[in-house]
Formats: C-alpha cells, sequence, structure tokens
C-alpha cells in the first residue's frame, strides 16, 4: 500500500528542471526527492552523515600535521616496500588504490545488470567486488602488521612526529572497517540477487519492505563511496 | 568540467538516449526503467580512473614536490571523485534538488579548512616561540 502511494509521486516528465525546478520540488507539502524512493534518498543522507565523519578525521589530522614542530615522517619512504632488490615507494598503497577501483567498476556493473534482471551476472559481478574489498582489507592488515613491526604506534614511530601514527591507525582503521562491512553487506545482497529475491519482490528481513533491483543500487552507492574516501585520504595522506 | 566530460560521454555513445530530446524527457526516460546506461560508459570511467590513479602515483614515484605537486594531487583527486559520484553514484542524471542537497553541505566543510588552517598556524607559532625560547 505505502509503495504504491510512493510510486505515484514520483517525477512525471512535466516537471519543471533547473533551478525552479529546486524550488518547485522543495516547496509545499510534497516529497522533495520526486523520482528517488524512500531507501536511496536515505542512503545519501547516511552518507552525507558520514563524509562529515570522514571531514572530521581528515581535519583533525591536517591540524596536528601543521601545528607540530616536529617533521613528519615521509609516507612516500614509510610505505615503501622492497619487492626482488629494488624499493618501489608507496607501491602497496598504488596496488590497494587500483583494486578498490576495479572493485566499483565491478560494482556499477552488477547495478545495470541487475536492473536488467540478469541474476546470475549480477551476482557473480558482486561476489567479485566483494572478493576485491576482501583482497583490499587483506593488505591492509599486512600493511598495519609491517608498521606495527617497525615500532609504529598511536603515540609515536621512529621516524618523527608521534601525531603520525594515531592519524594513519585513526583514519585508515575507519576506511577498513567500512569496507569490512560493506563486503559483508555485498555477500548478503548477492544472495538476495540469486535466490531471485528481488523478482518474486520478497520483503526484507530488517524493514519488511518489498524487495526491488534498487536494493543492488542502493548498495552500489555505499560501495562507491567506499571507494570515494579512499581517493581522498591516499590523495590527503599518502600523497601529501 | 566533469560534469560537461560525463555528458560528452553520455551523448558520444551508440545505443546512449538520442540528443534532440529534451532534458525533462531524457531524465524520465532513464528513470523509468531505473538507471539504465551502457556498460560501455563503466568501463569508460573505470579506465579513466585507472589513468587518473597512475598519474598520482607518477606524481610521487617521480618524487615532484612543492606547489606543482599539491596541485597536481588535487587536480587528480577531484576529477576522481567527480568521476565516481557522476556516473558509478548516477549523481549526474538525478533531479538538482537531489544534487544540491547532497553536493552542497560537504562545500560548506572548506570553511572548516580555513577555520583549522588559521588555528593550526597560529598553535604552530606559539609552539615556536615558546618552546624554542627554552631550548
Amino acid at each position: 500500500m505505502a509503495d504504491a502511494v510512493l510510486a505515484d509521486t514520483a517525477a512525471s516528465p512535466g516537471r519543471p528542471s533547473g533551478w525552479r525546478g529546486i524550488a518547485a520540488d522543495w516547496s509545499s507539502d510534497q516529497r522533495a526527492f520526486k523520482n528517488v524512493s524512500w531507501g536511496k534518498a536515505m542512503m545519501w543522507i547516511f552518507l552525507l552523515s558520514d563524509t562529515f565523519i570522514f571531514s572530521c578525521f581528515l581535519l583533525s589530522y591536517m591540524t596536528v600535521r601543521i601545528s607540530t614542530t616536529v617533521p613528519w615522517p615521509n609516507p612516500s619512504e614509510v610505505f615503501a616496500l622492497t619487492i626482488g632488490g629494488t624499493t618501489i615507494p608507496l607501491i602497496l598503497i598504488a596496488i590497494m588504490t587500483f583494486i578498490l577501483i576495479s572493485s566499483s567498476g565491478t560494482m556499477a556493473m552488477a547495478v545495470n545488470f541487475g536492473y536488467r534482471h540478469d541474476r546470475v551476472k549480477s551476482a557473480v559481478l558482486m561476489l567479485v567486488t566483494a572478493a576485491f574489498g576482501a583482497t583490499f582489507v587483506g593488505m591492509q592488515g599486512f600493511e598495519w602488521t609491517k608498521l606495527i613491526m617497525e615500532g609504529v604506534r598511536p603515540w609515536g614511530n621512529p621516524w618523527g612526529a608521534e601525531q603520525f601514527g594515531s592519524s594513519f591507525f585513526m583514519i585508515t582503521g575507519f576506511h577498513g572497517t567500512h569496507v569490512t562491512i560493506g563486503v559483508i553487506f555485498l555477500i548478503i545482497v548477492s544472495r538476495k540477487v540469486l535466490r531471485g529475491d528481488f523478482d518474486r519482490e520478497a520483503r526484507g528481513f530488517f524493514t519488511s519492505r518489498k524487495g526491488r533491483y534498487e536494493n543492488v543500487e542502493i548498495m552500489g552507492l555505499y560501495w562507491h563511496f567506499v571507494d570515494l574516501v579512499w581517493v581522498f585520504i591516499f590523495a590527503l595522506f599518502y600523497l601529501w | 568540467m566533469t560534469h560537461d566530460l560525463v555528458h560528452d560521454l553520455a551523448h558520444g555513445l551508440p545505443d546512449g538516449l538520442p540528443d534532440d530530446l529534451p532534458p525533462s524527457t531524457a531524465q524520465a526516460v532513464a528513470h523509468s526503467e531505473g538507471q539504465q546506461h551502457p556498460i560501455k560508459l563503466y568501463l569508460v570511467v573505470w579506465g579513466w580512473l585507472f589513468i587518473l590513479s597512475t598519474c598520482s602515483y607518477l606524481v610521487d614515484y617521480f618524487g615532484i614536490h612543492g606547489h606543482l605537486r599539491w596541485s597536481l594531487i588535487l587536480l587528480f583527486m577531484i576529477l576522481k571523485a567527480g568521476l565516481i559520484v557522476a556516473v558509478f553514484m548516477h549523481m549526474a542524471w538525478e533531479r538538482l534538488a537531489l544534487m544540491y542537497a547532497i553536493l552542497l553541505p560537504p562545500g560548506l566543510v572548506l570553511v572548516f579548512v580555513g577555520i583549522m588552517m588559521f588555528e593550526s598556524d597560529y598553535t604552530h607559532l606559539t609552539r615556536i616561540l615558546f618552546f624554542g625560547a627554552e631550548n
């Protein structure tokens, strides 16, 4: 019943666009987001709040890095790996970046095949995405282990400013947690797709709303956000 | 800039929407079956993300320093973020009401960045003045 009412208020082709459209969509007692469902709008708003959390982490990192009088450790050297006798700067982080970007690519295609009701392709692409994500977390575990063995702690490290360790563990730890949660939900959603829950409009275990292939897109929004955050961490923490 | 690129990508593709449709109709078509775009669009964006990531890695690899390094890093970061949000998250095809509701608030973080840069410069100065005097 509620689903039907919401569907009726979706945008009709005659709605104005541009600034006039913003005023028309937001004014009076009506749904502001015309052709965006409840679930998708809520995911966007959650991601907005998550943006502020990561912004605060990166801001606090910026603040301690500017205000310290001790030299900041050089990330290019700290995260270098020696492979076959040659030391390559930042190579592990670069590989992690490519893995996460690839996972975003497979996720985008999983959403596309979902809307085409191609269950197998959509589910397989989501599982590939989850595998990329798990690989990423694994490499992060390796990186953490390596740094801890070298003596990096939240309260100090062998190379310079003490705040390096606390910033590093907090920012990458929070991001890694997001990736891990994403992997778990990717497996849950891909199972639902494979089982045909979204073709049968089976009701979800938590919200009891009818399942639709839009759920795959909402899952995708979260996953792309995780990749998006990494873009900022890679640029501001590892490359700066 | 990114939006124009996305626009070109979407319209240059063989089985994309026809160019002569008015924007509102094009949006309605895109939404009637839930975001439907050719797979090629995603592959092209994927390729660009790889190229941009390689570029930002090469900035570090070749040891570029100073203002050139920072501006290149920020440029590649913003281009990558724009591609992900616009195409992968389908923001380019949403109505402006959602676009502005989601994209404007993070812009305000820049004000916070400005405040904290001012504040941390001041902290740095006081640390040099008072800790430096003891040595």
